[in-house]
């Protein structure tokens, strides 16, 4: 098992679900949150006063997928996520120990 | 029984309507000056009694639809003033601070709706309108005494006096809620009150008898120094923007400034905001001339314009320095030009009101973008740099750009503002705008002095870090995940 991070631009996010859904995933957990890599940020004006908004807002996406998943995964949310343009975002990759249903006490792949 | 009496008597308004319609086509062709008239020559007697009882009638439903006119059209304003405070001023200064002051802010200015509104009946109405002494009012009227039915004649003849006092009433609200913007996010919800209400005493009332009130000194009608006021230029936007200059340099910066980003938190919220004062400051401007009257029409269509040129020229100056025209530059610009045409409204016509403005919009706009960061004082929400700078514009503009045309205020055909050959008037403005200034500074500085002695003004550090919405009143404006 492996859990996907993808730090995606926001305007990309309903392309990214639905191409996502379309390959068989079905669960995922999506949080808007902020923060900037090489993007810089924008400046805003107000009353003549400037800020440098340098933590942009993004959409993290978390799933944690069956192994022969992944790959068909990362391809996928390469292709839909890019704009080509700094800012397009990370995708993490990392193992995972375990995984339990609360419902019924299942384990492993089958609780995903 | 009404149409048989009305059938009845129907002859004798027929001969009745056509003497009226005689005698108003005779005295309009006679000049004023000419006694010779066949109304006031001895034919009188023959005039029967039931039709001299008839016309006394006549003149009396006359009086009294002119009053229902002018009463509607007044309670109306009133609404639309108390309107420009809540929700009007707290939107627009709710959306300009931080999200954790957010409640603090508008509850400072539906305190004063309550706060203010208690004081008026005590005694606040009487020491601005009651008595005739040159600097402030007297207890004539406290307890509302006497204030009724009946109109007025030293303010206005044709409105019940209850309804003149409770449209001033609305001023006296918002004056002491547009200091709060210079307050905001740092000043304690108890030592806002105290000082409020001091300040409504001290600087408010004396202010709005000098200019308004029968026999003050800076009365435009038969003060010694004719200060043209129309609706409030220094007794609301000098007194209260003065006095925001005064408690932003007294409290100091608020915890981070200029350092730390203190962005607006909704300019939807202010956008609304300055919208419903637009609307608002009808009632303010054309209502103060205390009738449905075509001056009130004057200046309603004054007030409009000068918006319109102010907003566009707060946007121009922004568009030249930024390279972009902002919401919120535009919404600031049409509440300096509001407040700039304040004192102008009811003097000048549609074309001095639109350079009114667009001076006011662009001078505004240098105050509080370069000024301000020049002495880098923490006004957090502009209160001085768009009322304080607006205001004294507007009462200096006033007095070039009046006219005798629009309203002759010093009898007919003498001039009135300098254009008009009327040039010092500007001197009287001036004298109105310092004694304005004077007040408010000196009142400010000794009624903080005594606010911080008996409850303090300024919240701990820790409390303005934590946003005075949790610390001074226990909630929060947005409860996400309930």
């Amino acid at each position: 098992m492996m859990k996907l991070e993808a730090i995606i631009q926001p305007s990309r996010f309903e392309s990214v679900k639905d191409a996502l859904r379309e390959i068989g995933i079905e669960g995922m957990t999506v949080t808007e949150v902020r923060g900037h890599g090489r993007q810089k940020g924008h400046t805003e004006v107000y009353r003549g006063r400037e800020y440098t908004v340098d933590l942009l807002p993004k959409i993290k996406l978390e799933m944690v997928l069956p192994d022969t998943l992944v790959s068909r995964a990362v391809d996928t949310i390469l292709k839909t996520a890019k704009t080509g343009k700094i800012g397009d975002g990370k995708i993490f990759l990392s193992r995972v120990e375990e995984a339990i249903r609360i419902r019924n006490e299942e384990r492993g792949e089958n609780a995903l | 029984m009404k149409c048989v009496g009305w059938k009845c008597s129907g002859s004798l308004v027929l001969v009745l309507a056509a003497i009226l319609v005689a005698a108003v086509s005779l005295s309009a062709q006679q000049p004023p000056a000419s006694t010779a008239t066949p109304a006031s020559s001895p034919a009188t007697p023959e005039i029967p009694k039931a039709l001299s009882d008839r016309l006394a009638q006549l003149e009396k439903d006359v009086k009294a639809a002119q009053s229902a006119g002018d009463n509607a059209w007044m309670l109306v304003s009133t609404a639309l003033v108390l309107m420009m405070t809540g929700p009007g001023l707290a939107l627009f200064y709710g959306g300009l601070v931080r999200r954790k002051n957010t409640l603090a802010i508008m509850m400072q200015s539906f305190a004063l709706m309550a706060l203010i509104t208690i004081l008026w009946a005590l005694v606040g109405y009487s020491l601005c309108f009651g008595g005739s002494g040159p600097v402030i009012g007297s207890f004539e009227h406290a307890f509302l005494r006497g204030v009724g039915a009946d109109p007025n004649p030293d303010y206005a003849g044709t409105i019940p006096q209850a309804t003149f006092m409770v449209y001033q009433l609305m001023f006296a609200i918002i004056t002491p809620a547009l200091i709060t913007g210079a307050t905001a996010e740092r000043m304690k919800f108890s030592g806002t009150v105290l000082f409020l209400t001091l300040w409504f005493l001290v600087v408010y009332a004396p202010l709005a008898h000098m200019v308004w009130g029968k026999g003050g000194f800076l009365n435009a009608a038969g003060g010694k120094f004719p200060c043209l006021d129309f609706a409030g230029g220094t007794v609301v936007h000098i007194s209260s923007g003065v006095s925001a200059l005064v408690c932003a340099l007294y409290m100091g910066k608020r915890v981070g400034y200029p350092k730390q980003p203190m962005p607006p938190h909704s300019l939807v919220l202010s956008f609304i905001g300055a919208c419903l004062l637009w609307v608002g400051w009808f009632g303010f401007n054309a209502g103060s001339a205390l009738a449905a009257s075509s001056l009130a029409t004057s200046a309603f269509v004054a007030t409009h314009f000068a918006t319109a040129a102010a907003a566009l020229g707060w946007s121009a100056a922004e568009w030249l320095k930024n390279g972009r025209a902002s919401a919120l530059g535009a919404i600031s610009g049409a509440v300096a030009g509001l407040v700039a045409i304040t004192p102008a409204s009811g003097f000048v016509g549609p074309m001095p009101a639109l350079a009114i403005g667009l001076i006011a919009g662009v001078l505004c706009y240098l105050m509080v973008t370069k000024v301000k960061a020049i002495f880098g004082y923490d006004d957090a929400l502009d209160a001085f740099g768009v009322h304080g700078a607006g205001g004294t514009i507007g009462a200096l503009l006033t007095g070039v750009f009046a006219q005798q045309v629009i309203n002759p205020i010093f009898g007919s055909g003498k001039a009135v503002g300098g254009l008009d050959g009327h040039w010092s008037q500007v001197g009287n403005q001036l004298v109105g705008v310092l004694i304005a200034w004077g007040i408010a500074l000196v009142g400010t500085i000794v009624l903080l002095k005594i606010t911080d002695l008996i409850v303090g003004v300024r919240v701990p550090e820790e409390h303005e870090i934590e946003g005075l919405d949790i610390t001074q009143h226990g909630e929060e404006a947005y409860n996400l995940e309930s």
